[in-house]
């Protein structure tokens, strides 16, 4: 019983859900009146692959947030952590300045960044330059979405430091000690002693930074709504939902946006649950 | 013996750069929250007219002042209030139900159901709202109210309980292996019953990962917008954060009053954050890596 009311509440608000989105995937429906259900098979499929442009402009932005964060956000926090955990100086001052922004609401960052980004903000005042002058940093095609990287960045490079630094304590140190007598460079140390030791971390790592990038939404809404800004998956799923043309085309766009994060999750659940399974 | 002089001649070399490095970035880290905080104390008519980096005439606190009047911001304080200690509370108190029950009684599910959990809090949102959005519409029109769950805080608050648990359930039953059985079973020897045995033997046992649960969560949830902005239609209602984005269209002109907003909302959250650092990182521990 006392396991029931919670087990039934999960099942009804997320599994039961989940899988009634799968199926209205399948389905042509306003949303408005459950008699107007009509079945479609994959239709909505082809349709995103065959006549919307827009699903590849935002596949594209999706890997470029997948890679930006694989090859730059992510080392640059586990690096962090490795030097904050090594208690250089001013290591606690550090791990707040760089942890905040992990805090902060999306809405609140999305402001914070907007007034820096403004045609009158910070930066392109630095670059003197005038409002009629000034660069669009969230409207140009070209630049925005690694605009909004360094945004997302911002956020994420604390989050994957703090949850390494979290990890890295849990590290013997006389690991350390031992290839420091054998006269290993700090470098050599991080790559053939701490990076070993750390794969249940490095695992929840990777699958995190994957999860992210795919889930991406909350800062491209508080940037711009739904309008057409910045293609992401996660902002097509709601714009094809509402309105005007809704169709259960972003039903199907979840149902891929998860089936894309599905690797990442079951070796997040695999890692979990080794020891519980075996 | 004397290969070792020349690699920690260089390594201190090495960290001094290194440390250097990593302190420009931290400020450059903090800058933003600084500029905005900064800006938040100025006028945005004086800027407008004398430019971004003009010398501060009037400099003050009456942006907040304003804000706190102008923008309603207290109402959505309390709304966040109210969205986020019931989700917190609900959350934690199922969590440990769960993960009581999972990890010292015997029951042929146990594994089945910490997955079920876990992996229910790493679906994406957007797999899930349009349904529960539907469901809490007709719910409300079976029981008579269209707005019992929809557009309430009740409804948020559930929806984030059933995102969360998994979380909770996890950490806290990976805790719970570290408490001996023998005082379990001294419990039962004398006669407790299960809900004595969770209440007054467990619970305060539970203590510290409770703790920093209950920061995790409610910097989460309190952060959340996503699905306020989604179950709730009528503005007034909207936790702050969620509130933010409508404001922010609303008083798009007058940028240093919204910097003062945003930074209100923030405080919440900053605060919980500095007086509470450890639970936060031992909460992230608990949560990353087992046991």
């Amino acid at each position: 019983m006392f396991v029931g009311v919670p087990t039934f509440l999960h099942v009804v608000l997320v599994w039961l859900p989940a899988v009634l989105t799968i199926l209205l995937s399948f389905t042509f429906w306003t949303g408005i009146n459950f008699g107007d259900i009509k079945w479609a098979g994959l239709d909505n499929y082809t349709n995103i692959f065959t006549k919307t442009p827009a699903f590849y402009d935002a596949l594209r932005n999706n890997v470029i947030w997948l890679v930006w964060f694989a090859l730059l956000s992510t080392p640059a926090g586990v690096l962090l952590a490795y030097q904050i955990d090594r208690q250089i100086r001013g290591h606690r001052f550090y791990q707040s300045a760089y942890y905040f922004p992990v805090v902060l609401s999306l809405a609140v960052t999305g402001i914070i960044w907007n007034f820096m980004l403004r045609s009158d903000g910070f930066v392109n005042g630095v670059l003197g330059r005038d409002i009629d002058d000034a660069i669009s940093f969230f409207g140009n095609y070209d630049i925005n979405i690694y605009v909004i990287m360094v945004i997302a960045s911002w956020r994420h490079v604390g989050y994957i430091m703090l949850l390494y630094l979290a990890g890295l304590k849990a590290i013997d140190p006389t690991l350390r000690e031992a290839s420091a007598i054998d006269g290993a460079t700090e470098w050599q140390t991080f790559r053939k002693v701490i990076l070993p030791a750390m794969r249940p971390v490095n695992i929840i790592v990777v699958v995190i930074t994957i999860i992210e990038s795919l889930r991406a939404f909350d800062i491209i809404y508080v940037i711009y709504g739904t309008s057409a800004g910045l293609p992401i998956l996660g902002v097509l799923v709601f714009q094809n939902i509402a309105g005007e043309g809704a169709s259960m085309k972003g039903a199907a766009y979840a149902v891929l946006l998860f089936l894309l994060s599905i690797g990442p999750i079951i070796a997040y659940l695999r890692q979990q649950f080794r020891e519980d399974v075996s | 013996m004397s290969g070792r002089a020349p690699v920690r001649g260089t390594q201190v070399v090495k960290d001094r750069f290194i440390s250097v490095f990593i302190g420009v970035f931290a400020l450059l880290w903090i800058f933003p929250l600084a500029w905005t905080l900064w800006s938040s104390f100025r006028p945005y008519k004086e800027i407008r007219a004398r430019g971004t980096f003009s010398l501060p005439e009037r400099f003050g606190i009456f942006n907040y002042t304003d804000a706190i009047e102008r923008m309603d911001l207290p109402r959505y304080l309390w709304n966040s209030a109210l969205i986020t200690v019931p989700s917190v509370f609900l959350t934690l108190l199922f969590g440990s139900l769960i993960a009581f029950v999972v990890s010292r009684y015997s029951f042929r599910f146990n594994v089945g159901m910490l997955l079920l959990f876990t992996a229910g809090n790493l679906l994406p949102a957007q797999l899930v709202f349009i349904p529960v959005f539907k469901m809490y519409l007709n719910i409300g029109d079976l029981v008579g109210n269209r707005r019992f769950l929809f557009d309430s805080p009740w409804g948020v608050v559930l929806i984030h309980v059933a995102f969360q648990m998994g979380f909770a359930t996890f950490v806290l039953s990976s805790y719970m292996k570290t408490i001996p059985k023998e005082i379990s079973e001294s419990a039962l020897v004398d006669g407790a019953s299960v809900f004595r045995h969770f209440w007054n033997v467990m619970l305060p046992l539970l203590r510290p990962p409770l703790a920093s649960l209950a920061v995790l969560m409610t910097t989460w949830i309190y952060n959340d917008f996503f699905w306020a902005l989604v179950l709730m239609s009528t503005d007034k209602k909207r936790p702050i954060t969620s509130a933010l984005g409508r404001l922010q269209g609303e008083y798009v002109t007058d940028y240093n009053l919204l910097a003062a907003g945003a930074i209100i909302a923030a405080l919440p959250t900053m605060l919980v954050f500095f007086a509470l650092r450890k639970q936060f990182v031992s909460g992230l521990t608990l949560g990353s890596t087992k046991g």
